[in-house]
């Protein structure tokens, strides 16, 4: 039997996904453009079905902190919001950090700085790949670039966030979020039963077993040299996950003279302006950096003394094209463009920009 | 009497409560969290939910209660453990979900997720400790400090005009519809601990019963903070703290 | 193939529920498809428009600033439009409530008077489907047949009794488009 393709926006296919997932949990709160996550899980009832809870919180204050109260019972836990409702969880996240809990956040970005716009953007790259909250910590971060990926991703976010037992981010915007393209879901998952998240996650609260120490939940640690191990731990782990978790696409990289590096919905559009260059004789490729956390970082290294230049575009002020030149040491130019405030820039537009920043 | 007979079982008039561990407790002398630990032990003890219970611990003096009892717990943001409790409990119905909150942590900085939880009537515990003062971070101004009180952020006496008046928010909370069981109590004497006792357990059976929020009050000494002995604050409570905050209950159902 | 499509005109116009049934007709025959809405407050009577794409191969970007045809139903996105249309393209509009017409030569024009349509058939809401027809005529981009199935499954159950209306209308719409010769 063949796959039911389905159309539907990539917000809508974020709640199907999670609930297909056998995630146990939702919180959050409405903000403009994602409301359909929270929107479609109130209509598809889980919780008639697979037990799902799915709970409108008074603020995303609350929605983050509800989230740390279900990921700290070993429960797959989720939260969706937009740039404005994620500036207002960095507390909840860096705790999350802390206590290394395993979760999913969804931040469909809309322009800012401030209330801004609702319009599309990718102004959050810092605040997601940098630490957006307080102390050194790294969020395991999937920039989908379809509606499709919007589903795949919400399994792998969660596979990896428990499996390196670190919040997993999926960093999207307005156009992915709004748009509707055609997705195959997968087939349902049942929910873990507490006895299978005791043996997956041992230092789950649900309960202490008589004969078993308790369960505590916590970032805390008021003395400076346990607190310096428990940091030093942190970043081993972070090591690992950049050894061995980096998702990257290459197109067209082998004979290109210049490369565009583009994330999400840029990437899309840059691959059209890619076909657009080729059309017009010149010879662009196209890297998509999938985790923006851990960074692609040698794919970009290799191809970095093979071409005249590369391109970031995004829809900021040149924010990843930091990590890209990082990367690349001097080794080619590197050039930014970007459109602000809410606006998509458009294929052509894009290979404007190219051919003036290198005078092609 | 003789070593022998006082540690004769048959001459047992008060033991620790088995939930309770030899962890030495950091609290001060005269302080009323031990007490009131002690009590949420018993009682958890007495209704054997030790393997269902998880505590939500605030940011407050009560920080460390994790270290104190013997059951799974998870350490809050400042303000948050009410969202905290709301997760763990609607993803965990048959638990027993019980935070421990002090005033700055319930009544300022929490005080949207403290409202909107009991509001919605989450089947939890709220174990509030109103001391009148931020006694962790050395006696500031809560919420619940008394007008003309001395803090350290008020030192001439908190100011109507300044710092407005003390938040009675058990009384607010008591208003809210998924509130079943409101009660402000203290432990300064041995019966008020007793009806204390008996209030906390009425929380946690109607939590087990799905019945609503229940907000326990404590009225609470900070001999510290006060810059008090301990008798020197039982007596100042008594004498200042029950008149803003009466002891009894705001709502029982 | 690919057909770049912008359907544009006031919110309540059925503009994205047009452009939904178009991609779902595209779905019913195994197309690529993308729709790309503009969302937020604009949707409420401002403006509102939809890039919908259809193709036999992977779309790359969902966001163009060029298009095959352009469907313009009202006189503020007939402005912002119109410059947009590639070449040899297709402009279709309601000349109801336009007062400026389409100006360009290089592309062809087409009007469908589906206010009025729909006003004789009593039937408002099926204003988007007689100019969805309109476009079929002149672009049969999918069949008419994939289109009655993409509508049945962009409409919930409970509206399936419509579907007889709605196929009334968009062979209306094929009914009275007509092309406009640009005066010179």
């Amino acid at each position: 039997m063949s796959e039911e393709i389905f159309l539907m926006k990539g917000n809508e296919a974020i709640a199907h996904a999670a609930i297909r997932y056998g995630a146990d949990g939702y919180f959050g709160y409405p903000i403009t453009p994602q409301s359909e996550i929270m929107e479609t899980l109130m209509a598809e009832t889980p919780w008639k079905t697979t037990g799902m809870v799915v709970l409108q919180a008074e603020s995303e204050t609350a929605s983050i902190n509800m989230v740390y109260g279900g990921a700290g019972c070993g429960k797959a836990v989720m939260t969706s919001s937009s740039s404005p409702g994620m500036s207002l969880m960095q507390e909840g996240i860096s705790y999350l950090a802390g206590a290394e809990l395993p979760c999913l956040l969804v931040n469909v970005m809309r322009g800012g700085p401030g209330l801004g716009t609702i319009q599309p953007s990718q102004a959050d790259y810092f605040q997601t790949v940098k630490g957006g909250g307080h102390g050194d910590y790294k969020l395991i971060t999937l920039a989908p670039a379809s509606v499709q990926e919007m589903v795949d991703f919400v399994a792998l976010g969660f596979d990896m966030s428990f499996k390196y037992n670190n919040p997993a981010v999926i960093l999207t915007d307005g156009v992915i979020g709004q748009m509707m393209e055609k997705v195959t879901l997968p087939e349902f998952k049942r929910r873990r039963t507490d006895d299978e998240i005791r043996e997956q996650c041992p230092w789950a609260t649900l309960g202490k077993p008589a004969n078993k120490k308790p369960n505590v939940i916590t970032s805390l640690e008021l003395d400076p040299y346990k607190m310096e191990i428990n940091n030093e731990k942190f970043q081993a782990k972070y090591k690992q996950i950049e050894e061995e978790f980096v998702l990257f696409e290459e197109k067209n990289c082998e004979d290109a003279e210049y490369i565009l590096v583009a994330f999400g919905s840029m990437a899309r559009i840059c691959q059209k302006t890619m076909e657009l260059a080729r059309e017009a004789g010149i010879k662009v490729g196209l890297i998509r950096p999938i985790t923006l956390w851990p960074f692609p970082t040698e794919v970009i290294s290799k191809y970095a003394s093979k071409v005249a230049g590369m391109l970031t575009v995004e829809m900021n002020a040149g924010q990843m094209i930091e990590d890209v030149r990082l990367a690349v040491e001097g080794k080619t130019k590197v050039e930014h463009f970007g459109r602000l405030g809410g606006i998509v820039p458009t294929p052509s537009e894009v290979l404007v920009a190219l051919k003036s920043k290198f005078d092609l | 009497m003789s070593t022998n007979n006082i540690i004769d079982p048959a001459n047992l008039v008060y033991a620790k409560p088995e939930l309770m561990n030899d962890a030495d407790m950091h609290y001060c002398p005269g302080c009323s969290h031990g007490v009131v630990h002690k009590l949420v032990a018993e009682v958890i003890d007495e209704m054997g939910l030790r393997e269902k219970t998880i505590g939500i611990a605030p940011v407050g003096c009560a920080v460390f209660a994790y270290n104190y009892l013997d059951i799974d717990w998870q350490e809050a943001a400042h303000g948050r453990a009410p969202a905290l409790a709301t997760a763990v409990k609607r993803l965990n119905p048959d638990r027993m979900v019980f935070t421990y909150q002090g005033d700055g942590d319930l009544a300022a900085i929490g005080t949207a997720e403290t409202i909107h939880a009991a509001n919605r009537g989450e089947n939890i515990v709220i174990i509030f400790i109103n001391n009148a003062i931020y006694g962790m971070t050395g006696g500031q101004m809560a919420p619940t400090t008394l007008l003309n009180m001395k803090t350290s952020t008020t030192p001439n006496g908190r100011d109507v005009y300044e710092n407005g008046y003390p938040l009675k928010i058990t009384d607010l909370l008591a208003q809210l519809q998924g509130v079943c069981l409101a009660t402000r109590q203290s432990v300064h004497t041995a019966a008020a601990v007793k009806k204390a006792k008996k209030m906390i357990r009425k929380a946690f059976e109607n939590s087990m019963e799905n019945k609503g929020t229940s907000i326990v009050e404590i009225v609470s000494t900070c001999s510290s903070g006060w810059k008090m002995t301990p008798a020197q604050a039982n007596d100042w409570m008594v004498e200042n703290m029950f008149e803003a905050y009466p002891i009894g209950d705001l709502k029982n159902i | 193939m690919i057909q770049e499509i912008i359907i544009a005109g006031f919110g309540g116009q059925g503009v994205l529920s047009m452009g939904k049934i178009l991609a779902y007709s595209g779905l019913m025959e195994n197309k690529e498809v993308s729709w790309f809405p503009s969302y937020g407050p604009e949707q409420r009577g401002g403006t509102a428009n939809v890039t919908v794409i259809l193709s036999d191969n992977e779309i790359s970007s969902p966001v163009v600033n060029e298009f095959d045809i352009a469907i313009i139903l009202n006189q503020p996105s007939l402005e912002k439009f119109e410059p947009t249309v590639k070449p040899g393209g297709i402009l279709i509009y309601d000349p109801n409530g336009i007062h400026r017409p389409p100006q360009r030569k290089d592309i062809h024009v087409y009007s469908v008077a589906a206010v009025d349509a729909a006003t004789e058939m009593q039937n408002q809401k099926a204003f988007n489907m007689i100019v969805l027809g309109g476009l079929l005529k002149v672009s049969p981009m999918v069949d008419l047949e994939h289109v009655m199935l993409g509508l049945k499954k962009s409409l919930p159950e409970r509206h399936h009794k419509l579907l007889p209306m709605n196929e009334q209308a968009i062979l209306k719409g094929m009914e009275i488009i007509k092309e406009e010769q640009v005066p010179a």
